[in-house]
């Protein structure tokens, strides 16, 4: 395909504001997908996917529309993958911002749309949902006009559903995106803009060519990583895979590269030929790093090779996804799982329970920290147990969020930024009645119900979105919590100096209430190092006896005894207290309970 | 001649079905007497060659074995062996002169009363018949009629009771001066009329009465009774005037020894096999009087169930367990943890190493012993 006849977009949009109808009704328009075989949604290929109504691995698609080839690069709609969107971005020349005109712009638009605009991308507005009876695409399209400081009526107004102004759409993409531009006679270079696993075939490369061209079979390497692998097969998605000879400066595609780990292929790295390597690779490559830690347990202590297995399996297909095995002495044999954030988290939960029917017990989440011992020795801490005590600083993950409420709301959402150590940064009016909050906060305070206590502050009306900051030093302490005098690696955390009492009253009051009472009296503390902030006593029982025992019901009495030891046995041994697997649980759910009261 | 030297009788008779009550008892029936005591006696004609030539105790157990007819009773008591020991429950209200001479003449050797409570209200509670007057009655009239063995038989915890009300019928109990005490906690069995009424009430109240049986003992021991087994305490000391006042048909079963039972719903423990008659009477006697054995359950008691009877009952005992005896059925790191605890204590004399459990131990019996068998 000629340079100048390809068009390259992506689809922002808030989650539920279109963006997989509109894509959707696009393949039906030009044919790519008959009206018959349109499965609503096409394009997210994952069951959870569909059901929570958002884009967690993005593909692309090539569709014709007179006469040029349009790529559309879906991406992620979620804040935890704003790497994997800011590359998809990448791999376009424009996008198609897609607002529902009842809604307005939400946060987390704004962010992509800050990310596209910042990558001199054409942006394409268009305000969807005009069927609806509530719809003001004026007032959307006033709003998009001015994000982008344009004039509202070049605002397309669309209705996804029926398909209204969807044509315009089109003809809007190939007349205001540009071509691409890139040297089609330089060495080969492609963007890996996504990846995702074939179990017959390795790992699958979805990929922009900016320079040169590429051929089937053709020795390849990753210029960031240094994996080297040939070119099994070149094809596009359109939208089943489709192969071709060759992809050239400018078109998108897919190569399938028989490599057997997803790891070893990252989103942002540039392939170019080992037969004529180009001299640098494309900029931007950034190795993610997981933000957001959690301890994964099988509530069954025998799941824990399904477990491990599981997680295998789930890591070929994503490779932002990290884990190694942990030991506690309280939840047994697990793992610790480090994920882009919160969502991601979610997702992998679901995963493991959906599709390997795995019944998990999951720690509070927690995020990296950077401690920095007495003897000036510097460790990255994924679980507050490892957190050293010995600590001459520790820093901790900052975020730059943004929210988006209607004014009213404005006051509950300081308040709330305020109690979670936020700092105001900054607040601008999008349009009279919605106004955009900017803070950074630790994100140590977000990955705990931060974002159910914004909802239900704001009746549901926030929107939030963050980007990470970089590290800062902070007033944290490690809080352990200790049952019978002995240390519940699993319960430790790590938290704020002002928020330590309370949150350690609060963690011994719930285990006090969970344990149930013992022979021995069964203290329940929680100490930051060896200064005890918090105590509670599980009283001990004072009898315990089964009153008669003669000679008719010596059987019964036999069998109730074995009854009782076999409950104990059922029971975590912390402190030489039997300790119900309920409590801990009970504990690690504090938090969702107290979003619920 | 058989080698087993416990006896227990069972009488189903009862005036009144008390609701809190789970032992095989049937109302009234008078016409039934005669021909339960034939079915009893030919039951024991079966079995009977498993006794021994000496049997040391005999146990009249019910129901309310002096509810029986009289002339039936002694009929009874007449054909069973003589023991060193023969036991009659009583309820107080059947206890008259008559009855305490019957019982004397036909070598009853002990008396276990049903007193339950000296509070009237709780009696009503208990849907007991007797009033406190009646005790005392029954006390005076085996005392006239020469018995120097007589045990009492106290509830706590019973709803509604108050700690005032716990300390009156202790002071009260003693007061007779009985040569033995089983304090029971009332326990509410699952389906019973009693749990329906007031199970409720009792949830409301286990916190309050969660020390009651610490002062139970505290109080009897305090008068000179010692504490030999989680719910029995005999005279001690002076005042039991060197006898051994334990019941020692009842310390046959705590001992884990070989026992015969006979009667309705009996159960027996003979040569590693327990058999449990089924609990109707109409089958029972109808299979005795076709010359059959009555219809019965059987269970085998290999070593390792044994092993693990001797440790839960032995445990009940304020005699040491020696541990040798009890092989498997011991967690020996539960021990250790358990010794570490202080609820048990561990000893050494000549019969090699032994186990009790301490006085907090005894009262977390239920939860200690639990803990100390081996899976």
């Amino acid at each position: 395909m000629q340079q100048d006849r390809i068009r390259n977009f992506a689809i922002i949009a808030h989650i539920d504001h279109g963006k997989s109808t509109l894509a959707d009704r696009i393949l039906e328009l030009t044919g790519a997908v008959s009206e018959r075989d349109m499965r609503e949604q096409l394009l997210d290929t994952m069951d959870l996917e569909r059901e929570r109504g958002i884009t967690i691995k993005a593909q692309a698609v090539r569709v014709s529309w007179r006469g040029h080839q349009l790529n559309l690069i879906d991406t992620p709609g979620h804040v935890d993958f704003t790497y994997e969107v800011s590359r998809s971005l990448q791999a376009c020349e424009g996008a198609l911002l897609v607002v529902d005109a009842a809604q307005g712009i939400e946060a987390q638009t704004l962010a992509n749309a800050y990310l596209a605009i910042d990558g001199g991308l054409e942006i394409v507005p268009a305000a969807n949902k005009i069927d609806l009876p509530q719809a003001d695409p004026d007032g959307a399209a006033k709003e998009l006009g001015d994000l982008l400081g344009e004039l509202p009526d070049r605002v397309l107004r669309i209705s996804a559903k029926t398909g209204v102004g969807v044509p315009e759409v089109l003809d809007a993409i190939v007349e205001r995106i540009p071509a691409p531009a890139g040297d089609p006679d330089a060495p080969a270079r492609a963007l890996v803009f996504d990846s995702s696993y074939d179990q017959y075939r390795g790992v699958v490369a979805f990929v922009r060519v900016v320079d040169g061209a590429f051929s089937t079979r053709e020795p390849l390497r990753a210029m960031a990583q240094g994996t080297e692998f040939d070119a099994e097969e070149l094809g596009a998605m359109s939208p089943a895979r489709t192969p071709v000879d060759s992809l050239s400066a400018g078109e998108v595609g897919y190569v399938i590269t028989g490599l057997k780990d997803v790891s070893r292929l990252r989103v942002g790295d540039t392939l170019t030929s080992r037969r004529r390597p180009a001299a640098g690779p494309l900029p931007g490559y950034q190795d993610v790093k997981p933000m957001v830690f959690a301890g994964i347990f099988p509530t069954d202590s025998d799941a824990y090779t399904e477990l491990r297995d599981a997680l295998e399996r789930l890591k070929l297909n994503d490779g932002s996804l990290s884990y190694e095995p942990e030991t506690s002495q309280a939840l047994g044999f697990g793992f610790r799982c480090g994920f882009l954030g919160l969502l991601h988290m979610e997702i992998v939960r679901e995963r493991l329970e959906r599709e390997f029917d795995l019944d998990l017990l999951i720690t509070a989440p927690t995020v990296a920290y950077r401690a920095t011992t007495r003897t000036g020795e510097e460790v990255e801490v994924h679980n507050p147990a490892e957190m050293p005590r010995e600590l001459e600083q520790v820093e901790e993950p900052y975020v730059k969020a943004s929210v988006i409420v209607p004014k009213d709301y404005v006051g509950s959402v300081m308040e709330l930024a305020n109690e979670r150590r936020g700092s105001f940064d900054h607040m601008e009016y999008l349009s009279e009645g919605r106004v955009l909050l900017v803070y950074e906060l630790p994100l140590g305070e977000i990955v705990i119900d931060f974002y159910d206590q914004l909802k239900s502050r704001t009746r549901g009306y926030a929107s939030f979105d963050y980007d990470v900051a970089g590290f800062r030093p902070g007033e944290l302490s490690r809080v352990d919590i200790l049952v019978g005098g002995e240390q519940v690696d699993a319960l430790s955390l790590i938290i704020h100096r002002d928020a330590a009492y309370e949150r350690g009253r609060q963690l011994v009051e719930r285990l006090r209430e969970e344990i149930p009472r013992q022979m021995i009296d069964v203290p329940i503390q929680a100490a930051i190092g060896s200064r005890v902030i918090a105590r509670e006593t599980v009283k001990a029982r004072r009898k315990d006896v089964l009153a008669k025992c003669y000679g008719g019901d010596i059987s019964r009495k036999r069998k109730l005894l074995e009854k009782q030891k076999k409950g104990k046995k059922r029971m975590k041994q912390v402190g030489g207290v039997e300790v119900p697997q309920e409590a801990f649980l009970a504990v690690l759910n504090l938090d969702s309970e107290r979003k619920r009261s | 001649m058989g080698h087993v030297r416990h006896l227990y009788v069972h009488l189903p008779f009862c005036a009144h079905r008390c609701g809190y009550c789970d032992f095989v008892t049937v109302v009234g029936r008078r016409g039934q007497h005669a021909s339960y005591v034939d079915a009893l006696l030919a039951e024991l004609d079966l079995e009977g060659s498993v006794l021994a030539e000496d049997v040391e105790t005999v146990f009249l157990g019910g129901g309310t074995p002096t509810f029986t007819h009289p002339p039936e009773l002694a009929r009874l008591l007449e054909a069973l062996p003589a023991a060193r020991e023969v036991t009659v429950e009583a309820n107080p209200e059947t206890v008259t002169p008559e009855l305490a001479a019957l019982l004397q003449a036909n070598g009853v050797t002990r008396v276990s009363l049903g007193a339950q409570s000296f509070q009237p209200h709780l009696l009503e509670v208990l849907e007991r018949r007797a009033s406190p007057e009646a005790v005392r009655r029954s006390v005076r009239a085996l005392r006239g009629a020469g018995f120097d063995n007589v045990s009492l038989d106290l509830l706590y915890g019973i709803p509604g009771q108050g700690t005032a009300d716990l300390d009156a019928d202790l002071a009260q109990a003693l007061a007779l001066e009985p040569e033995h005490l089983s304090c029971y906690e009332l326990e509410a069995m699952p389906g019973t009329r009693f749990t329906h009424a007031h199970g409720d009430e009792l949830e409301r109240q286990a916190e309050a009465m969660e020390g009651y049986f610490e002062k139970v003992v505290d109080t009897v021991v305090g008068s000179g009774y010692r504490w030999y087994e989680t719910a029995n305490f005999c005279l001690d000391g002076a005042r039991a005037a060197v006898r051994d006042l334990r019941a020692h048909h009842n310390l046959g079963y705590w001992q884990g020894r070989d026992y015969l039972g006979v009667g309705v719903g009996a159960v027996s423990t003979v040569a590693g096999e327990r058999r449990r008659n089924l609990p109707s009477i109409s089958r029972y006697a109808a299979a005795l009087a076709d010359g059959h054995l009555p219809p019965r359950e059987i269970e085998r008691i290999d070593h390792a169930t044994r092993d693990r009877e001797l440790l839960l009952l032995g445990l009940r005992l304020d005699e040491p367990v020696v541990i040798a005896d009890v092989g498997d059925a011991l967690d020996l790191d539960a021990l250790d943890r358990l010794v570490a605890s202080g609820l048990v204590e561990r000893s050494t004399n000549g019969r090699g190493e032994e186990m009790r459990l301490t006085r907090r131990g005894r009262f977390l019996g239920g939860g200690v012993t639990a803990e100390l068998l081996a899976r």
